[in-house]
């Protein structure tokens, strides 16, 4: 068994688990768990999950009580409620920035998901659909680029864009969020697992073009694959700080998160923490809203990421 | 039947290849333009001595010196601070992290777990927090000011706890990082234990063997490859650690410096416009980064053959 990300071979996504022939069998067990065990078992789940959810209870409830109210007691109940007049009060501060923000962040994730699955899409099937020279390097490099983070490229993009002058231009972080070599690695992997090589040879006989090829059926094949990949660089995007705050001095280009951060770090200057609290809040609904809704996908690009 | 073939097998395979290097070509230039050449970039800037005229009258001159801002470097006790600082950290917080990540991906899997996806699920959540904000979110939870912790502590007990510390302050990243990440490996794990044939499983039950044996001598050398990619994804991200101290940083009350990581280092060096030393910090960052996953990357392989 490999444990690495070397060459992907194409492994089918187990459809369903073995294991549940083993709860069929638990009545006729005789050495199933005892109460004991079983008990602990659960005692210690359940702290988990506390630990887990209890800052998200936390951030909701300061989110719904009156401005004010935030760090009163009772932390972790309710007192009150006034979440809108609190969405209200936030969207008025310095003309509404928050939103122009949020509206931002949309922007510069969805415009370099979707340019960024384009070509994520192209450069796998190529990968893994045609045999030339060259390609064993691509991969080699694609891979060592993956195991690299890109916060380490941060900064000599800072350095070059500077000496270009493509600071506090927008596209100095949409051309860098384009390119996404774990993109490109998840694309191949689903690319060689979903479009058999016999329709691509029968298509050729029937004299269609390369291009026509990819994009009338590879791409609806690779489908449900592209939207894993778009959704992974759609959060990766929406999660980037580093860069945009480098790259962007103008506060009315920043994303959200640069614009939250900059507010808590003003120690209540310029708003106050219990709106700060309700803007985090609202900044995360799109993104637990995309992973509780779309989780098979979020777990197809998991198991291809990390297990062969 | 065949010479046909073969005739047309060259020119099929030329046009085959031009057709492959089409589709690549769009992410190529721009992965040559966004990764590559900024990283020739700041290695090359690196090489240049930033002089400045005392007064600050004149503009400031580049000189070509390859060695002044890497001689810089090794004479740089915060720099040198904050690479101790990351190496601790992943020492104590990666162990931390997966140890609890593999226990509870084991206790979810075991027989007596009820409410599975919930549990895996609660688990998750902190992922869909993008870093910076669960930053945020922490950092009322410490604030000396609002901690609705200590609150509850200061009332129940009559003591609060100094996150911001300087002999907490760490820990207090380190928690943010456990927070957010455990979920995400637990899942990897969690996966790798549902490829476990559950015919080994029976079959060593039926031996007697206890759950404890179980998970220790079946499931978790059958999970090694999802426990070594996580270890090394843990890694490299203990070493660009950044967000989580950057955001503290304003309200830490200055348990956390400019200079508290590597990364934030350089950031600093490169918001005050010293460019060739934020560049050199950015390379040596990059190499160090670099030569551990390659490292890590080629141990790993060795040991499966």
């Amino acid at each position: 068994m490999s444990s690495t990300l070397t060459e992907p071979t194409p492994t089918p996504v187990p459809a369903a688990s073995p294991r549940s022939r083993a709860s069929a069998r638990r009545r006729l067990d005789p050495n199933r768990p005892s109460g004991v065990s079983r008990w602990g078992v659960i005692a210690i789940l359940t702290l988990s999950a506390v630990y887990f959810l209890l800052p998200l209870w936390w951030m909701v409830m300061a989110s719904i009580k009156p401005n004010g109210r935030q760090f009163e007691e009772p932390g972790l109940w309710f007192n009150g409620f006034d979440f809108f007049g609190n969405v209200k009060a936030l969207l008025e501060i310095n003309d509404g920035i928050f939103l122009r923000w949020m509206a931002n962040s949309i922007a510069y994730a969805g415009i370099s998901a979707v340019i960024g699955t384009l070509l994520s899409a192209m450069a796998g099937y190529a990968l893994a659909k045609y045999r030339f020279r060259g390609r064993g390097l691509a991969f080699g490099v694609i891979l060592a680029a993956v195991l690299i983070p890109k916060v380490m490229f941060t900064l000599p993009l800072f350095l070059m864009f500077n000496a270009v002058g493509l600071l506090n231009n927008p596209l100095a972080v949409i051309l860098p969020s384009v390119v996404s070599p774990f993109g490109v690695y998840l694309a191949r992997v689903f690319a060689a697992q979903s479009v058999p090589d016999e329709v691509i040879e029968a298509a050729r006989i029937d004299g269609a073009s390369e291009g026509k090829i990819f994009f009338r059926l590879g791409v609806p094949m690779m489908a449900p694959a592209l939207v894993t990949i778009f959704l992974f660089q759609f959060v990766e995007v929406w999660n980037n700080y580093l860069l945009p705050l480098m790259v962007l001095n103008d506060t009315s280009m920043q994303p959200v998160t640069v614009g939250l951060v900059g507010w808590a770090g003003s120690n209540g200057q310029q708003a106050p923490a219990g709106l700060i609290i309700v803007g985090a809040f609202l900044s995360v609904i799109p993104l637990v809203v995309a992973f509780l809704s779309l989780q098979r996908f979020w777990r197809a690009g998991l198991t291809a990421g990390a297990i062969k | 039947m065949t010479t046909p073939t073969l005739r047309t097998s060259g020119g099929a395979r030329r046009r085959a290849a031009r057709s492959a290097w089409l589709f690549l070509l769009p992410f190529a230039l721009l992965f040559l333009l966004m990764y590559l050449v900024p990283l020739g970039f700041a290695v090359v800037q690196s090489l240049f001595k930033l002089q400045r005229s005392g007064l600050g009258l004149s503009a400031p001159t580049l000189s070509f010196d390859p060695g002044f801002n890497y001689g810089r470097l090794l004479g740089d006790a915060d720099f040198i601070a904050s690479l101790g600082r990351v190496v601790l950290f992943g020492v104590v917080q990666v162990p931390i992290m997966l140890g609890l990540a593999l226990f509870l991906a084991l206790l979810i899997d075991s027989r007596s777990a009820k409410l599975k996806g919930f549990y895996r699920l609660a688990a998750f959540l902190p992922y869909a927090v993008p870093g910076v904000i669960s930053a945020v979110m922490w950092s009322f939870l410490y604030s000396p000011v609002t901690s609705p912790v200590n609150n509850a502590l200061q009332e129940a007990f009559g003591f609060t706890l100094p996150f911001f510390s300087d002999s907490w302050v760490l820990w207090s990243v380190a928690n943010i990082v456990t927070w957010g990440w455990t979920g995400y490996n637990m899942l990897i794990i969690y996966s790798s234990l549902q490829t476990v044939p559950t015919e080994v499983i029976e079959a060593a039950r039926l031996d007697g063997a206890s759950s404890w044996r179980i998970a220790w001598s079946i499931k978790i050398p059958m999970v090694r490859p999802a426990l070594i990619l996580t270890t090394i994804f843990s890694i490299i991200g203990s070493a660009q650690l950044y967000n989580e101290p950057a955001v503290l940083q304003p309200l830490s009350g200055g348990s956390i410096t400019k200079s508290f990581t590597p990364l934030m280092s350089a950031q600093a060096q490169a918001a005050a416009q010293n460019y060739p030393y934020a560049a050199a910090q950015a390379v040596v960052i990059a190499v160090l980064v670099g030569v551990l996953s390659i490292t890590f990357f080629k141990i790993t392989n060795r040991g499966d053959k």
